[in-house]
């Protein structure tokens, strides 16, 4: 078992400067700030670290993807984590605050970015208090603000608390929020790397992200790369939620079979219950199956098959509950959390609720199921960010894996509504004969 | 065929998309600083956060914020105040304090309870824990009860945030304890606060 971010993590008082240093922290920021910019940003590449936000893109690459001018740039940490499922950055910031500041040092550096951000959604009050008060410490101490640890660069670092938007956490609606206006994704290009916060190159990081970064300048490219498998460096710290005995963050090696994740460490489901289904990395990704438990965790075998490892938060689900219910719950939260700038997502969630409340009421038929199948397809990929297709793709891996237990629903469900206050399908205007639509029902309304 | 369509005031299909709206008055300019009083403690907080930034309008989250505490909730006053200080207009703000949730345009309680109800708290019993919350506090004028998507606490489900203190796991019985804690500005529940909660033994995963 390796600890890397979590090495002491309980240990009382790390998210102290005094406790911190003890434990051997800020010592990669003076080895970084010797090195030249470039040899950071290869070490970086070389690691193979990848994004732990959700995208899961070389962090390297995507510091070097910023412009080698000196025109005013930006490193803005995505501390906005309302994934549901996901509370790992919570425990990163909270217990161990400095190391992520020492990464976000590290990594402005490489990028030449003079102004640091951490965007922090705006109900995690304790851990931004507690993030605040590290800031003023490494500021106290040199390790931020002007010409840090007396070198020539100036490096200023500042906690910004959102107001609570799911949508914040998304790179562009986040630098929107940033500046003060409603969290919207932007089109890309241009991607923030060119043009960002202000206008200005940016480079938006993760925390757990920028947590890894001291490690890998501490260890070298060699030492961090004995972490985890090809493609997919490093340790991950998981977040294990849902129908599980021990729910908590437990830091594992990638490439960890998830079987050992769910039943090794997290206790697996209450006695006398099995695996229905499980989300691999948040309600955003597409559900697998209780056969799915022996793919080895990590980036390219949650790809391959059809889901992703997104934030990597683990959300299982036992055989007492119905997939209805979950999707409801999904379809819901993405419907309240869609900014509305793009139609597919603001009526494409607003009507995948409707017609997954007709199948929970009792008036939907089999060809609802189809309906609802070709709205998820007609979502992903139309607009401007992934938002949508966050509540498309495990819908539609929901219909795909479970479309008897939605058939079996639907069919009792009407069979019990049949007795009560059901609009007759002769009701309906227009056609004769129709079955209930995927449109409301006219019954009530005047002719 | 044709049907009426039932319409609300100046024609709109939609009521209430106009609420904020007086059709015959001018837009709302910047206000101006001798006609709108701005609490001092309030103006110097807000000051210091439009100096954190290059841009004056990022402070415009924390400001409101900063208001909303001040005054319960976004009034129209709160927001004029804020808009004041930042040299906005408050059609600016009010576009922010519809979009975010933790911002309050209608009278509140001071107390804000956040209880989480997506997928692993609902999955861990949190429709039961809120409706012990409803029966708790009713219809408390002080006390701002409402559901809440996913705060970031899965490991402590079903849990809630109490003025941004988080506590889980909760039984339906805590809900009075609670209830009392709050009105009695004791610590709430302090045994099951998230700040005591160690990270789970990392056991061997083979």
């Amino acid at each position: 078992m390796t600890a890397l971010l979590f090495e002491n993590i309980d240990e009382e008082g790390l998210n102290t400067l005094e406790v911190y240093e003890r434990r051997g922290g800020y010592r990669s920021l003076p080895k970084a700030l010797a090195m030249t910019r470039d040899e950071v940003l290869d070490t970086l590449v070389e690691s193979g670290l990848r994004g732990r936000g959700g995208a899961g893109f070389s962090m390297g690459k995507k510091a070097s993807f910023l412009p080698k001018t000196d025109m005013e740039k930006y490193l803005v940490c995505n501390a906005d984590e309302s994934e549901p499922g996901a509370f790992k950055d919570r425990e990163l910031m909270q217990k161990n605050p400095h190391q992520l500041i020492e990464g976000i040092m590290i990594g402005a550096y490489a990028a030449g970015a003079n102004r640091a951000f951490i965007f922090i959604r705006g109900e995690y009050d304790f851990q931004a208090d507690i993030l605040e008060a590290a800031v003023a410490e490494a500021y106290e101490a040199g390790y931020a603000g002007e010409r840090i640890l007396d070198s020539e660069h100036t490096i200023t670092l500042v906690v910004h608390r959102g107001a609570g938007a799911y949508i914040c956490g998304e790179e562009t609606a986040l630098l929107d929020g940033l500046e003060g206006k409603r969290g919207s994704p932007r089109l890309k290009p241009p991607f923030p790397a060119n043009q960002g916060l202000y206008q200005g190159p940016t480079l938006i990081n993760n925390v757990e992200t920028l947590c890894n970064v001291p490690h890998i300048i501490r260890l070298g490219v060699e030492g961090f790369t004995k972490h985890g498998v090809e493609g997919s460096r490093g340790t991950k710290v998981v977040s294990v939620s849902g129908n599980v005995q021990r729910p908590g963050n437990y830091e594992v090696e990638l490439g960890t079979p998830s079987r050992n994740i769910i039943y090794g460490l997290a206790g697996g489901p209450p006695e006398g219950r099995e695996v229905k289904f499980w989300f691999p990395g948040g309600s955003s990704a597409p559900i697998l199956t209780g056969d799915d438990l022996d793919l080895p965790y990590d980036f390219d075998s949650m790809a391959k098959a059809g889901s992703m490892l997104g934030s990597g938060s683990i959300i299982v689900i036992d055989d007492s509950n119905a997939v209805l219910d979950v999707a409801l719950k999904v379809a819901k939260f993405y419907r309240h959390e869609s900014c509305g700038k793009c139609t597919p997502c603001r009526e494409g969630t607003n009507w995948t609720v409707k017609m997954l409340e007709r199948i929970e009421r009792g008036e939907a038929t089999p060809m609802d199921l189809e309906i609802m199948a070709g709205v998820q397809e007609r979502i992903i990929g139309n607009c401007l960010c992934v938002l949508g297709d966050s509540m498309a793709m495990p819908i539609g891996s929901m219909i795909k894996k479970f479309r008897d237990e939605f058939e079996a629903h639907i069919e009792r469900a009407r069979a019990e509504a049949d007795g009560g206050p059901v609009p007759e399908p002769s009701a309906l205007v227009g056609v004769a004969g129709a079955e209930p639509g995927p449109y409301p029902s006219t019954a009530d309304a005047e002719d | 065929m044709t049907r009426d369509v039932v319409r609300f005031e100046h024609g709109s299909r939609v009521p209430g998309w106009d609420d904020a709206v007086d059709l015959t008055k001018d837009p709302a300019q910047i206000p101006d600083p001798a006609t709108t009083p701005v609490p001092p403690e309030l103006r110097a907080q807000i000051e210091e956060y439009m100096s954190r930034y290059p841009d004056r309008r990022s402070a415009a989250l924390p400001a409101l914020r900063a208001a909303q505490n001040h005054h319960t909730y976004c009034s129209p006053e709160a927001v004029d105040q804020v808009a004041c200080v930042m040299r906005v207009t408050p059609a600016y703000l009010a576009a922010l304090t519809t979009f975010y949730d933790m911002l309050e345009t209608e009278p509140k309680g001071t107390h804000a309870v956040y209880v989480c109800t997506n997928i692993s708290c609902s999955l861990n019993g949190a429709e039961e824990l809120y409706e012990a919350f409803q029966e708790a506090i009713g219809e408390d004028p002080d006390i701002n009860l409402r559901t809440f998507e996913c705060l970031g606490a899965c490991d402590i489900a079903p849990m809630a945030s109490v003025d941004g203190t988080y506590i889980g796991p909760l039984a339906p019985g805590d809900a009075v304890t609670v209830r009392d804690d709050i009105k009695a500005d004791r610590p709430v529940l302090d045994a099951k606060q998230l700040r005591h909660r160690k990270v789970v033994p990392q056991g061997d995963p083979s």
